[in-house]
This record gives structure tokens, C-alpha cells and sequence, in this order.
């Protein structure tokens, strides 16, 4: 299963700048489990009077560290709802969830993932710059170090001209990367995006994923990524899971086979693999469960 | 490996004139703040002229004696007495207070009681603001005490002032810790807390609960408690929400003052004045004037005073112009 990611060059780029920041929060106990590890996982809302909602149902997964997942499905099918149990910003109901061998709980005390909404969240009376220096200084890294890290992650995200600017002075998308910096911050080993380009336009948003895909491969990080966009999925991706409408479960898991993310570049949007995959992709999303679809759930 | 150069280059042609467009939005901003913030003043000046003038042509044009319409007046009387002119006001200022030779002048008095009275008020402000953010933070903090607390605080603005300051006169009376004793200035400026602490408990409360999920949940997945949430989030986010209501506490401050110093009849300040002096209307009409733009003056000095106070935090009310 995780074979597939030998080419992605893990283990060499998680060695990039910046990993030195926090590194030191990190228990060398978690080298080889998995960044996420998602074993029969079950998440019931409570409704009003009694009435229950299955929002997912016998979720398997497992997301290999520096690997690129997207989780595809109709709106309401819990995709957002499965990327928020392993943000331990909602508790399964059942099953079992780890990141990087620990509970989600403690990997989110131990700030193993960075996260991004669809909304940018930038807070309006911190100026880019502060908004990215955020989490470090709720974490107390000291000053000289915040403002090393900020102004490695500003040129990444393209921004350093822009970092003392405040957030309403900037484009959708200008807010969007500074969110994304924001989430790199304590360059951490998982990403989580939950629909992170969805209120963009589709120029800024096909030029936000090359961004992302370059990004990728810069800190060599395993991203967790909920879009209801196929191209978006499959472009990213190194699989795409297709979630089934409520209850959801995962009806298929797409390998896309497109190479690591270094080469996902926007020559990638016109290669034959990249239509075989979205179709393949698409299939799965309109086909319905009374008719098998040959390959299941690998 | 890609350099980093790459992405900021495809950066800059892919965002067309964004740069540009924000430096020099920024660069324009000040000077139309000043011009914005000068026509501002200008409107302010030209409606106090405007109610001057409304006052003076009234007087100019409007019946002697009134017009009454059986026993109801419609229109008030015009006469000197009743509608003195605005300069008469203004001139009674200038004399003395009474006819005794050694008479401070009027405005001499006035600015006396007037500072007495701000000084109460603002005492009262300062505990009402205190008691009104730790209630909203309590509230926040809390949400089983919101709906035990909530209904008091708003149950508490219904109790009419005249009827708490002679029971707060009297147990105030009974005060005595060693050298401290309780004195009625005192129970004035606790009447006006109990005034200005309403509108800050319900801005606060409201303002702290003002960030959105989204940001709440970003705190959150920073694995930090409710103290850093509060001091980084919610705090700042409150700003908005706070600066109304410090000025309407202000304002509610100096009218508790006022009004508890008449009832409980303090004497030294302006609330006190005013009575004493509403007597003399029928043969000094410019007298009962002096002491009522005394109580503007302050409830001016009041509210100008948080205005300042806000501009010093205006960073954190950037979220109101736009998203």
C-alpha cells in the first residue's frame, strides 16, 4: 500500500528549512507509524429528541507519512466530518483513530498537524506576518525564531512584499496563502485541509493547487485534503478516496498514479493519465452501491 | 528539489498590479482620514450652531405669551424669563455667583462642580466597567451562568434609580472598617456604577462570543486553553463590541452621578447645582444655564475621553470595514 510513495523522495525533504522549529516537540516514539492511521471508525451525531445521524460507518484508512490524500464525495457525506476526527476537533463514536502512532487528542496537543478551513480565518488586527507567526507565539518560540520562520514561509507562499499588510487589504486568494503559511508554521508532518480553495475562483484556484503541489514537495509533509472539485482531487493527490453519500463510507480508493509531488504541474492538467483518473474518479462518485464497479475498496 | 524562487515569481504575474494596488491604497489612506475626520468636526460645529439659531429665531418669532390650547401649552412662552438669550447664558457665566463682594465668577463654580461630579462619575465608570467584564467574562466562560446571570443584569436596569439611592445611602451610612468610613460621595459613584456596568456586561458578553466557529476551532487545534483563547482571540474580537459600550457607560455614569447626587442630595456637585439653581430662574434667567452646560460639558469630557482611549486600540477594529 505504501509502496507507492517511494518516488514522492519522503525522507529527503522532510529534511528542508524550517523542520528545526518545533521539531523538539516530537517524541521519537512515532518514527515509523503512520501519519494517520483511521481503523473501523464510526461517527454518530446526536440529533434533537433521540433521532441519530450516521455521518460515517466502518471507515478504514491509513495515510502514509509524506503522502497526498484527497477525500472526495457528495456534499453532506461526512468528508469534512472525517478530516475533523483527525484534527480531534469532533471524537468518533467508534473505531479507532491515531496520528503518527498517538490519540488524535494528543497529536493535537502535540501540534503533529497544521490545518486550513475554506475560510482564510486570518485574524483582521494581525498583519500577515503576525497572523503566520501566530501559533508559534502561542506556543512561546521565541521572537528571533518566529520571525526566521515567518519570513522562510512569506517567500514560500510568494507574500514577503505583503507581510506587514493586513489581511482585508489583501485578494481571496492572497488570504487563502497566508492561512496556508499560517498552517505550516510549526512545519508540521500533516496537513489538513478542509475545502481550503473552495471559495476561490477557478484561475486562482488551478494556480493555488500547482502552489500547494510545489509546497508539498518543499516540506515533504502528508496532507489530508476534503475538496469536492475531482480535478482538484485527482491533480493533488496520490489517492483519491471516494466517499459514499450518508452513511458515508469509502466506496473506492483511486491510486492516481501521477508521480510525486514534484511533478504536478500544470502540463500534468492535459496528460491522458490525469483524464483517466478523473473519470475513473467520477465513475465512482455517480455510480451508486447495487452495482459493483469491479475494483472495491483496495 | 524546486527553489523557492519559482513559486514568487509565478506569484507576482499571477496576482496582476496587486502590489501596487495596495501600496498606494495605503499611501492614500491618511490624508483622507484627515479630510474625513476635519468634515466630521465641521458637521458637529454646524449642529450646535444650527440648535443656537433654532433657539434665537423661535424666540424672535414665537408668541410672548405661549400658546396654550384650553390648559394644555402648545408652544412655551418667549418672554426673557422663560427663554432667556443665548447670550444672557453665556454673559451670566462671566459674573459673579452671587452678590456678595467676594463671589468667585460663575463659570468659576461651575468648573468646580463639574470636576467634583466627573470625578464621582468617573470613579463610578471605573467599577462599573470592572464588575460589568468580569460578569461577561464569567457569562463567557460559563454558559449555565449566562441564563442564571443574564436575566438579572438586564431585571437589575428595571429598578428605577431614585428608588436604590436611598437604600444604598443608608447602607452605606453603616460602613465602618477601621479608618475607612463610608462617605455619601461614595454611594453616588456606586449609583452610577450600577448604571454604567449594563451596557459593558452585555457588549462585553456579546463581543467575546464574537469569533466565529472557524477561529475558534483554529485556537483550538493549536492545542490551547481557554486563557490564551481569551487573551488572543476572544479579547481582541470583543474591541468592537466594547468601545459602544464604554461610551454609553460613560454617558450612563454622568446621569447616575447626577441624578444620585440630587437624591441623595450630595452636596459639591453639578447634579446639586442644578437644583439650587432652577429656583432662581424667575429673576436671574441666565442662572439655571450655567450648571446645565456644566453636566454637557462633562458627559462631552466623558465620552471624549473613551473616544481617545479607543483610538489606541484601533487596530483591533479593522474587521469592521471589511472582512
Amino acid at each position: 500500500m505504501t509502496t507507492q510513495n517511494k518516488e514522492t523522495t519522503v525522507q529527503d525533504s522532510t529534511t528542508s528549512p524550517g523542520t528545526s522549529t518545533s521539531g523538539s516537540q516530537r517524541g521519537p516514539a512515532s518514527t515509523d507509524a503512520p501519519a494517520v492511521s483511521i481503523v473501523n471508525v464510526g461517527k454518530i451525531f446526536e440529533g434533537k429528541r433521540g433521532a441519530q445521524v450516521i455521518a460515517l460507518e466502518a471507515i478504514n484508512l491509513e495515510v502514509a507519512r509524506g503522502e497526498f490524500v484527497s477525500l472526495i464525495g457528495p456534499s453532506g457525506c461526512g468528508k469534512s466530518t472525517l478530516m475533523r476526527l483527525i484534527a480531534d476537533l469532533d471524537q468518533p463514536t467508534s473505531g479507532e483513530l491515531t496520528v503518527f502512532g498517538k490519540t488524535a487528542h494528543q497529536a493535537r496537543l502535540d501540534q503533529e498537524y497544521g490545518i486550513a478551513f475554506q475560510q482564510a480565518g486570518l485574524l483582521p488586527w494581525r498583519t500577515v506576518r503576525q497572523n503566520i507567526e501566530l501559533p508559534l507565539q502561542l506556543h512561546k518560540v521565541g521572537k528571533a525564531q518566529r520571525e526566521k520562520r515567518s519570513s522562510e514561509l512569506l517567500k514560500l507562499v510568494g507574500l514577503a512584499d505583503f507581510s506587514d499588510n493586513f489581511p482585508d487589504q489583501l485578494s481571496g486568494g492572497m488570504q487563502q496563502r497566508v492561512a496556508i503559511a499560517r498552517s505550516l508554521a510549526e512545519s508540521p508532518n500533516l496537513l489538513l485541509m478542509d475545502e481550503p480553495f473552495g471559495a476561490l475562483d477557478e484561475m486562482t484556484r488551478e494556480h493555488m493547487q500547482g502552489e500547494l503541489a510545489h509546497i508539498c514537495a518543499e516540506t515533504g509533509a502528508a496532507v489530508v485534503f476534503v475538496t469536492h472539485s475531482i480535478p482538484e482531487a485527482v491533480f493533488l493527490a496520490n489517492r483519491v478516496v471516494v466517499l459514499s453519500p450518508r452513511p458515508g463510507r469509502i466506496r473506492a480508493i483511486v491510486d492516481t498514479k501521477l508521480g510525486g509531488a514534484s511533478e504536478r504541474t500544470d502540463h500534468l492538467r492535459e496528460s491522458t493519465e490525469f483524464f483517466a483518473s478523473v473519470s475513473e474518479v467520477r465513475e465512482y462518485l455517480h455510480g451508486s452501491d447495487a452495482t459493483p464497479l469491479g475494483v472495491d475498496n483496495r | 528539489m524546486n527553489t523557492t524562487a519559482t513559486p514568487t515569481m509565478q506569484v507576482e504575474t499571477a496576482v496582476p498590479g496587486g502590489a501596487k494596488g495596495v501600496r498606494s491604497r495605503s499611501a492614500r489612506a491618511p490624508r483622507k482620514s484627515r479630510i474625513a475626520t476635519w468634515r466630521k468636526a465641521g458637521f458637529g460645529a454646524l449642529g450646535i450652531v444650527f440648535v443656537g439659531l433654532m433657539w434665537e429665531l423661535y424666540k424672535f418669532i414665537g408668541p410672548e405669551k405661549g400658546f396654550t390650547l384650553g390648559d394644555i401649552t402648545i408652544l412655551p412662552r418667549t418672554n426673557d424669563m422663560s427663554m432667556p438669550h443665548i447670550s444672557t447664558m453665556f454673559e451670566r457665566l462671566m459674573e459673579p455667583l452671587t452678590g456678595a463682594s467676594n463671589s468667585v465668577t460663575m463659570w468659576h463654580a461651575v468648573v468646580d462642580a463639574s470636576a467634583f461630579s466627573l470625578y464621582v462619575a468617573a470613579v463610578g465608570w471605573l467599577i462599573g466597567v470592572t464588575v460589568g467584564l468580569l460578569l461577561a467574562l464569567i457569562m463567557q466562560h460559563f454558559r449555565t451562568a449566562q441564563s442564571a446571570v443574564l436575566p438579572w443584569i438586564i431585571l437589575s436596569q428595571t429598578v428605577p434609580l431614585i428608588a436604590i439611592a436611598p437604600l444604598v445611602r443608608r447602607w452605606g451610612s453603616g460602613i465602618e472598617i477601621g479608618s475607612f468610613v463610608w462617605e455619601n460621595w461614595m454611594s453616588v459613584a456606586l449609583i452610577a456604577s450600577y448604571l454604567a456596568f449594563f451596557p459593558v456586561s452585555i457588549g462585553a458578553l456579546q463581543g467575546l462570543n464574537s469569533p466565529d466557529t472557524n477561529h475558534v476551532e483554529l485556537f483550538r487545534s493549536f492545542g490551547v486553553g481557554w486563557w490564551k483563547t481569551l487573551f488572543r482571540l476572544r479579547i481582541p474580537a470583543s474591541v468592537p463590541y466594547l468601545i459602544p459600550a464604554l461610551q454609553l457607560a460613560a454617558a450612563n455614569a454622568v446621569i447616575g452621578t447626577i441624578v444620585a447626587e440630587v437624591s441623595i442630595g450630595l452636596k459639591g456637585g453639578i447634579g446639586r447645582m442644578i437644583i439650587e439653581f432652577a429656583g432662581a430662574a424667575g429673576g436671574d434667567p441666565g442662572k439655571p444655564w450655567a450648571p446645565i452646560f456644566g453636566a454637557v460639558a462633562i458627559g462631552l469630557i466623558a465620552a471624549g475621553v473613551v473616544g481617545v482611549l479607543a483610538l489606541s486600540v484601533r487596530r483591533y477594529r479593522r474587521g469592521e470595514t471589511s472582512a
